[in-house]
């Protein structure tokens, strides 16, 4: 017991001397940085898959494919971005597409009519080429998420959008609106809906929602009286316009004239 | 007698021994290393570009990107897997599952955490509330206030990390949302101030929490020449101390080398931004040393 007492003071001792010994040094470590090395590792090909991921992408990846991929419709001639009077095929279809299936949405909920659709030629961001039509072909033309609205605007900002296209000289997709652009480069004959606008008359325009909150400096549409927000994303338009149709037409028609 | 004797002896001796290892490991310099892994703007390319893309053919994808995290841990297991946000939108996988794939395979490459991009908004602030569930890594975001959000408590402004002895603080910093995200979408997620909030991150984990390393993980973009007065990574690296990397997003922005650039007492801080789409990973290494003689010694960059 003796022996064991002894030994018990001395492990004390001890213990105290190392407990204070590496407080001491530990309180003089300071980690610091002596060298840093930065690279930019490139994911190619030469990597292998791991086929754990690559496995549990696999499910995700079949659905969206398979979704994506079924045939839809049929084009027969391709519908691209070249402008041709200031308007393009793609641009055609698509202002002709969301005018007409915006309305269904509009007459329903707010028992109006959209008179005319506006969008913007930087917006479209592929051709919809000759051949069978996918979902992945309006994922194509439309990857984002853009989505219908409708600005109650008067008769001036209507003129307001002529102006934008005189100035742009972009073949901005339209539909619902014909003008001639004469040799003055000022704009006449302006017809919406067939009808000579009218100054002081209330139109509902069809945009999306991007350039209804002022995008692409098309400051007009920020001085509308209303927006009906159609909760219709301009991609789902283009989706089920294709579900619809069976053939899909090349349309060119004469809706702005330059003189 | 001659136990207890023998017993002193070999606690003295013990003690003498433990005292000169002591000895022996301040002269050898005791090297730390710690790899830091980052990836911004990844926008749910999960998939490699294809062989015929025109800008990136047959880069990226995240079962290679997984592949190469892997073998990098197998070499130095003391690594920190990073991204600065924009996680979300740019292919169908985003429409068609709201980025819980995304979420779910960053999870599985044991990503340790992100900061938050204007596009992760693009389901609102709902839509990211409702892929949280999947995200095993933590969010960090020092200026964005979500208290008014569904995403409030989830979200962290910092998060200390310990790893190899190492203690590791990275703070998040996002971008300004009014003008760039939709108000619907943000809703009441309020931006604080970018250099404000970081030197009081800064003060919180170099002054109170003591850390070794300081990360900020920021979706501000690397640089705007012609707006001198937007905040960028840059500018933020020149207005604040104390930091030791920021990794950026945002911007898109592929550098040939991490950038070394001054703070704002003249120290060197390294900023740095793997491009977008996944198609790089970048990799940092930082090796610290127990060293007193801080002033002295300084530090080399290898880039």
């Amino acid at each position: 017991m003796v022996n064991l007492k002894k030994y018990n003071d001395v492990f004390k001792l001890f213990v105290i001397f190392l407990t204070l010994f590496f407080i001491v040094s530990c309180g003089n470590k300071i980690l610091t940085v002596t060298k840093v090395e930065g690279k930019q590792l490139p994911i190619t090909e030469k990597i292998d898959q791991k086929s754990e991921i690559e496995s549990f992408i696999k499910p995700y990846r079949e659905h969206i494919d398979k979704d994506l991929d079924s045939v839809l419709a049929y084009c027969p001639e391709t519908l691209d971005k070249t402008a041709n009077n200031w308007q393009s095929t793609i641009g055609n279809m698509m202002a002709d597409v969301i005018l007409g299936r915006g309305n269904t949405v509009f007459q329903a909920r707010e028992n109006k009519t959209i008179d005319i659709c506006f969008l913007n030629h930087g917006g479209i961001r592929a051709i919809l080429p000759k051949g069978n039509v996918t979902a992945r072909n309006a994922y194509e033309i439309m990857p984002f998420e853009n989505s219908l609205v409708v600005v109650s605007l008067k008769g001036e900002q209507v003129l307001e959008i002529v102006s934008y296209f005189i100035k742009e000289k972009q073949p901005h997709p339209l539909s619902g609106m014909t003008f001639t652009i004469d040799k003055n480069n000022q704009p006449k004959n302006i017809l919406v809906q067939g009808k000579p606008l009218d100054i002081n008359k209330i139109y509902y325009v069809s945009t999306n929602d991007y350039l209804a909150n002022g995008g692409d400096n098309m400051s007009f549409f920020k001085k509308g009286i209303h927006t009906y927000d159609l909760d219709y994303k301009l991609r789902n338009i283009l989706i089920d316009y294709f579900k619809e149709t069976d053939t899909i037409k090349s349309i060119q028609d004469n809706r702005i004239t330059v003189e | 007698m001659k136990r207890r004797e023998f017993i002193e002896k070999t606690a003295v001796s013990t003690a003498m021994v433990g005292f000169g290892l002591s000895l022996s490991s301040f002269s050898k310099p005791d090297v730390k290393q710690i790899t830091i892994l980052h990836t911004n703007d990844v926008h749910s390319h999960i998939d490699p570009f294809p062989a015929d893309d025109p800008r990136n053919p047959n880069m990226g994808g995240v079962a290679r990107r997984a592949s190469l995290i892997e073998a990098i841990r197998k070499e130095n297991p003391n690594v920190l897997l990073l991204d600065a946000g924009d996680i979300f939108q740019g292919t169908p996988y985003f429409n068609y599952y709201g980025g819980e794939l995304e979420f779910k395979l960053m999870s599985m490459m044991q990503y340790d955490a992100s900061t938050i991009g204007n596009h992760d908004f693009d389901n609102g602030v709902d839509g990211l509330y409702a892929q949280m569930p999947f995200a095993k890594f933590e969010f960090l975001s020092a200026n964005y206030d979500f208290k008014n959000t569904m995403m409030d408590g989830l979200v962290k402004p910092y998060k200390i990390f310990n790893k190899n002895g190492i203690k590791i603080g990275v703070f998040g910093i996002g971008i300004e949302l009014d003008g760039l995200v939709d108000k619907r979408n943000y809703k009441e997620t309020v931006y604080n101030d970018p250099v404000e909030t970081s030197q009081e991150m800064v003060r919180i984990l170099k002054k109170e929490q003591k850390c070794d390393l300081i990360i900020c993980l920021s979706h501000l973009g690397y640089n705007y020449k012609n707006e001198p007065n937007t905040i960028s990574d840059l500018k933020l690296a020149a207005l604040t101390e104390d930091i030791d990397l920021i990794i950026g997003g945002h911007t898109h922005t592929f550098l040939d080398k991490p950038t070394v650039t001054k703070n704002r007492i003249g120290e060197e801080v390294l900023v740095n931004q793997v491009g977008c789409y996944g198609i790089n990973l970048g990799r940092i290494d930082f090796f610290l040393d127990h060293n007193k003689a801080k002033s002295s010694m300084g530090k080399s960059i290898v880039v």
